[in-house]
């Protein structure tokens, strides 16, 4: 899901790999881009759950606060404006922790 | 480093912010600039397509290289910029709050511009909150700054500016746009962006809407036709772009408790401003902040914030000749098709507001 050739920003600039883990499954991303752009590029698109819905990314600049999840047990971290760290563990927020046996599969 | 106080405080560093402190560290006044991301250019950063409109406005030139323009020009005149910074605070006597890596510092300045620019609206339908659904603004930041897909059939809902162009970028970043959603009987934004869709061949949803995003995550769209003369149907996309339209960010004018006018060509309520731009002693106003328009306004609204600051301070008595200038290109952006603007702003002006 990366954009490696683009027709007017040109082919992307190697860059520092490194990974982080989602939920426990490992993502390799590149450093200097977002928790949610490494997210994205391996095609996992849920920050989160809701009583009634999944969450995702809405506003992508940290102004909704819909993808915010817990970063290195930090909870509460705009994952679209936060960017990687080599290890980093991000793990879903549930918005009430009583659903979190029902949602998170 | 962020010193105790300074001439002018900007809050923004898009082309309205910037605009503003070139003028201002021009004329002899120390500026700092602050914006709550980490990349300045506001959304220009963002825009990789070729602007039109005047050489003042830098037309044919894309977006993103304005953004480095003007950022060469403001070091150039010893602007200090900081960035990660977010501005939660001001009052009258023009103390500021700035937030960086979680700590607060309070500072001071002679005078305030406020460009924070516009926020994205939203619509609300069954679904509309499941990831997937995404604003044009992610859209575009994932594409063109990340380079990263967030999906691969998308369904843009309003053609505005925004949605064109944003239905363009997806296409040219490699994602199939699988149909424009407009609620109004005729596509609004403009022929050059528009055109660029229809000759891709990217169905048009004239008086149409969405009722319904499908799936745990977005698999299709329901949409139906306003009048409800035929049964809704469903699209198969894994996004849903939002391109509603925007509101100007007014939340630090509304600290002050500054007079607002609700005025729906510009988006939502707007401040009462003069025509420097001032919105009380010593506080200016500047860009989609002031009322949502385009970044050639912006910048040129940045312009005469800065004008104005420049009067303000008594820096210099010779801005009279630019700011009518800047006053009739402001004008000839408003003219024509959107002469409606300029009479919207002409009673959005109030030069009494420093009383």
């Amino acid at each position: 899901m990366r954009i490696t050739h683009h027709p007017i920003l040109g082919t992307m600039e190697p860059k520092q790999e490194l990974s982080i883990f989602v939920n426990g499954i490992k993502v390799n991303t590149y450093s200097g881009e977002t928790i949610a752009a490494a997210m994205h590029a391996s095609g996992i698109r849920i920050t989160g759950t809701h009583p009634k819905h999944r969450k995702g990314i809405f506003c992508g600049i940290g102004q909704c606060t819909d993808c915010a999840m817990v970063v290195n047990d930090i909870p509460n971290v705009r994952v679209c404006v936060t960017n990687v760290e080599e290890g980093m563990i991000v793990e879903s927020q549930h918005f009430l922790q009583k659903d979190l046996h029902q949602h998170d599969s | 480093m962020i010193h105790k106080s300074y001439d002018c405080l900007v809050v923004g560093a898009g082309p309205a912010g910037l605009n503003a402190a070139i003028e201002v560290a021009k004329y002899g006044g120390s500026v700092l600039v602050v914006d709550e991301n980490d990349q300045a250019g506001g959304q220009l950063y963002k825009q990789i397509h070729k602007f039109f409109g005047s050489k003042e406005h830098y037309a044919g030139t894309r977006g993103f290289r304005i953004a480095q323009i003007l950022l060469e020009e403001a070091k150039q005149y010893g602007v200090c910029i900081q960035l990660d910074t977010l501005c939660w605070g001001i009052d009258k006597n023009k103390k500021v709050a700035l937030k960086h890596n979680h700590k607060t510092t309070f500072i001071e300045a002679k005078t305030i511009v406020i460009a924070t620019g516009a926020s994205e609206k939203s619509i609300s339908f069954d679904g509309c909150n499941i990831p997937g659904v995404i604003t044009a603004g992610a859209a575009q930041t994932m594409v063109n700054i990340h380079r990263v897909k967030p999906g691969t059939r998308a369904l843009i809902v309003g053609s505005g500016n925004v949605g064109l162009i944003v239905g363009y970028q997806l296409m040219q970043a490699g994602i199939k746009v699988v149909g424009l959603v407009e609620v109004q009987e005729k596509i609004t934004g403009y022929d050059v962006h528009k055109n660029k869709l229809l000759r891709a061949g990217v169905p048009i949803y004239l008086e149409h809407t969405v009722i319904k995003a499908i799936g745990e995550t977005v698999e299709g769209a329901v949409l139906q036709d306003i009048n409800q003369l035929l049964p809704p149907f469903r699209i198969d996309a894994d996004m849903i772009c939002l391109a509603v339209g925007l509101k100007p960010r007014i939340d630090l004018l509304e600290v002050l408790n500054v007079p607002l006018k609700q005025e729906h060509l510009f988006g939502g309520a707007v401040p009462i401003h003069s025509f420097e731009m001032e919105v009380t002693n010593g506080i200016f106003v500047a860009g989609d902040a002031s009322g949502v328009e385009e970044a050639s306004t912006a910048l040129e609204e940045g312009r005469l914030a800065g004008f104005g600051v420049v009067s303000y301070l008594n820096l210099s008595e010779n801005t009279y000749k630019a700011k009518q200038e800047s006053i009739k290109r402001l004008d000839s952006i408003r003219s024509g098709t959107y002469e409606v603007r300029k009479i919207a702003k002409q009673n959005q002006i109030n030069q009494t507001v420093r009383m």
